[in-house]
């Protein structure tokens, strides 16, 4: 057999998991000089991972990236298994046996726990699960969320917790123009919600969101959005970390932040409060086991010795009346059969992108990972692309070295054959651009974006693989 | 981005050395894994000091017989290190200031769970800035589309 690359022997990726740091991936293989073949997986029939299935219905403009991940999947020798799941239609053995290189780029999928007395309480719920519920994917598309409820809490101060808040203080008007799921539309648009609360253990100064995202706030069509003047105003270590920073950005993040503690209320249907030095530590629930308030803690900050500045409660407490509430306080990395993981960070076990073997801590031949699954939740969508990029030169050092694996059946075909059979309502790239273009028409005869399918027995139909 | 998106993908041992051991000692190891400096632990693991390059250079200035000195004569006793879940922004702005160039991570229990270097940390910075560039280029280009 002559060498891996060749137009003869085309170097065989397998990438797991048709998210960005996937596509990105895949993208630098195609810009090395030899001939490579990938064949990238997921176990949903749609591509795009946390850009279809995360990013908020109402930031239409950040799903624009997935016109650089269809240029991608357009290069000769990519294919999309599309509906095939590793460890139940495919094993890693499998893959071992039909290809040189193996990535892993399955994201974090799960959250973290809220770890307070009451946490089990109906009316609890991972923000994850409403994110996914809300954007149509197959696996939520059937969760309950109690929108009868008048005061909802959002705990956690990053861009997810952003996006909940904001879609629950969104019009139906609104939502009617996004790709928003249609029952999430029709359930939203009968919702009871009156006041969101948006909880964050630490400042104004140390809020994860980005400008853009609590500039957002302040502009929605029937919500006033406030801050509470004591929780906003800089303590003097927030104000020096801020004024050494130098980071215009975060200095204009407070100022928003601030200005809305000045807001009067306008009438609008709707209350948005980002609450500030606050955590949750207990969750009261009714006689039917539902939750029915919070009880907070107010925190202080203090600096570690690394300059780091950290939440420490104080003696003041307060309890809050809320129906339900999203916790959004970390992701994690789900386990893949067959694959190591790091139990500590929610990750695959690596070493900079090459997946590790748990007792030797020797890298396991061919086998990498790139994107949330290496590195745990951080950053923006495009803090994937240099990620991935590290991985695929790992990759072609580690070739030029000899090491990647030995499959048995390189051959396109083998691989391609044994899915057929397997999981014979596997979806191709193409099959994904038909039922693309069937929900963009469908979105347009209503003025909108797209209407996703959100069920895969719809999907499979859709393309006539019922 | 915290400490721990740096420790999730260099899970490696941490390596140290004992404060009884000699430079020549410590200096093989530094050579061996292409590092600028050790975690020093006692019996028990607890760490007692930190060996970078800087040290022992400093050292041999005034000592001719550095590398038959003990380690604890020639390392820093005092140890500034992060949690994981600290910010790295501020980690680094601590190790720019201080002219720190490693930073021991001990988890809530005050054990060892790692090391990060300024390499690192500027590692995370450019790949944070691309990744932040990278976003506002696609989406320009999604408007001119």
């Amino acid at each position: 057999m002559s060498e891996v690359g060749t137009a003869e022997n085309p170097l065989r990726v397998a990438i797991i998991g048709a998210g960005p740091a996937g596509f990105y991936a895949a993208e630098h293989l195609f810009k090395q000089k030899m001939a490579v073949q990938v064949d990238m997986y997921d176990r949903l029939p749609t591509p795009f991972g946390l850009v279809r299935n995360g990013v908020a219905p109402d930031h239409q403009k950040i799903k624009s990236v997935t016109a650089v991940f269809d240029r991608t999947a357009k290069k000769p020798g990519f294919r999309f298994f599309g509906n095939v799941e590793l460890g139940r239609d495919v094993s890693v053995d499998d893959l071992r046996d039909h290809y040189h290189q193996i990535v892993y780029t399955t994201g974090a999928q799960t959250d973290r726990a809220l770890n307070v007395p009451g946490a089990d309480l109906e009316g609890h719920h991972p923000a994850t699960e409403f994110v996914a519920w809300y954007n149509g994917h197959p696996d939520f598309r059937d969760l309950q969320f109690d929108l009868s409820q008048e005061k909802v809490a959002v705990i956690g101060i990053g861009n997810v917790a952003m996006d909940v808040a904001r879609i629950l203080c969104r019009t139906p008007a609104e939502l009617a123009q996004t790709d928003i799921a249609d029952y999430a539309l029709e359930a939203l648009s009968k919702s009871n919600v009156k006041e969101v609360y948006v909880l964050g253990r630490r400042g104004p100064a140390q809020a994860a969101f980005t400008t853009p995202e609590i500039k957002e706030l302040g502009e929605m069509e029937d919500t006033d959005t406030f801050t509470i003047s004591d929780e906003v105003e800089l303590d003097s270590l927030s104000e020096a970390s801020l004024a050494e920073s130098a980071d215009r950005g975060a200095m204009r993040k407070v100022e928003i932040i601030q200005s809305y503690a000045q807001n009067q209320s306008t009438g609008k249907s709707r209350k948005l409060f980002v609450r500030f030095l606050v955590s949750p530590v207990e969750l009261y629930g009714d006689e039917h086991g539902h939750v029915k308030a919070m009880k907070l803690v107010h925190n202080e900050l203090y600096k570690t010795d690394a300059g780091s500045l950290r939440p420490r409660a104080t003696e003041r407490t307060e309890v809050i009346e809320v129906g339900l509430v999203f916790r959004s306080i970390g992701y994690r990395g789900v386990p893949l059969s067959g694959v190591p993981f790091n139990d500590s960070w929610g990750v695959i076990l690596n070493d900079n992108g090459r997946v590790i073997h748990p007792d030797t801590k020797e890298p396991v031949t061919g086998e990498y990972t790139a994107g949330w699954v290496k590195r745990g939740p951080s950053g923006v969508i495009g803090t994937n692309k240099p990620d991935s990029v590290a991985t695929v030169d790992l990759m072609m050092a580690d070739l030029q070295n000899g090491r990647y694996l030995h499959p048995t059946h390189p051959e396109a075909e083998a691989i391609a054959s044994l899915i057929a059979e397997r999981q014979p309502q596997f979806f191709s790239y193409a099959d994904w651009q038909k039922l693309d273009e069937l929900e963009t028409a469908k979105g347009a005869e209503l003025g909108r974006p797209r209407l996703k399918f959100t069920c895969v027995e719809d999907m499979l139909a859709a393309v006539g693989k019922a | 981005m915290k400490v721990s998106g740096i420790l999730s993908i260099k899970p490696g041992d941490v390596i140290t050395a004992h404060p009884q051991q000699t430079i020549q000692e410590a200096i093989g190891i530094l050579a061996a894994r292409n590092i600028g400096a050790l975690l020093i632990v006692d019996d028990v693991g607890k760490l007692v000091g930190i060996l970078s390059e800087r040290d022992i250079v400093r050292k041999a200035v005034m000592h001719k017989g550095v590398f038959d000195l003990p380690v604890a004569e020639v390392m820093t006793t005092h140890v500034v290190t992060a949690l994981p879940q600290d910010d790295l922004m501020s980690v680094a702005h601590t190790m720019t200031e201080k002219r720190f160039r490693h930073m021991p991570i001990l988890d809530s229990d005050g054990e060892l769970i790692g090391m990060i270097s300024i390499g690192d940390v500027l590692k995370a910075q450019r790949d944070k800035y691309r990744g932040e560039i990278d976003t506002l280029e696609t989406q320009l280009m999604a408007d001119e589309d």
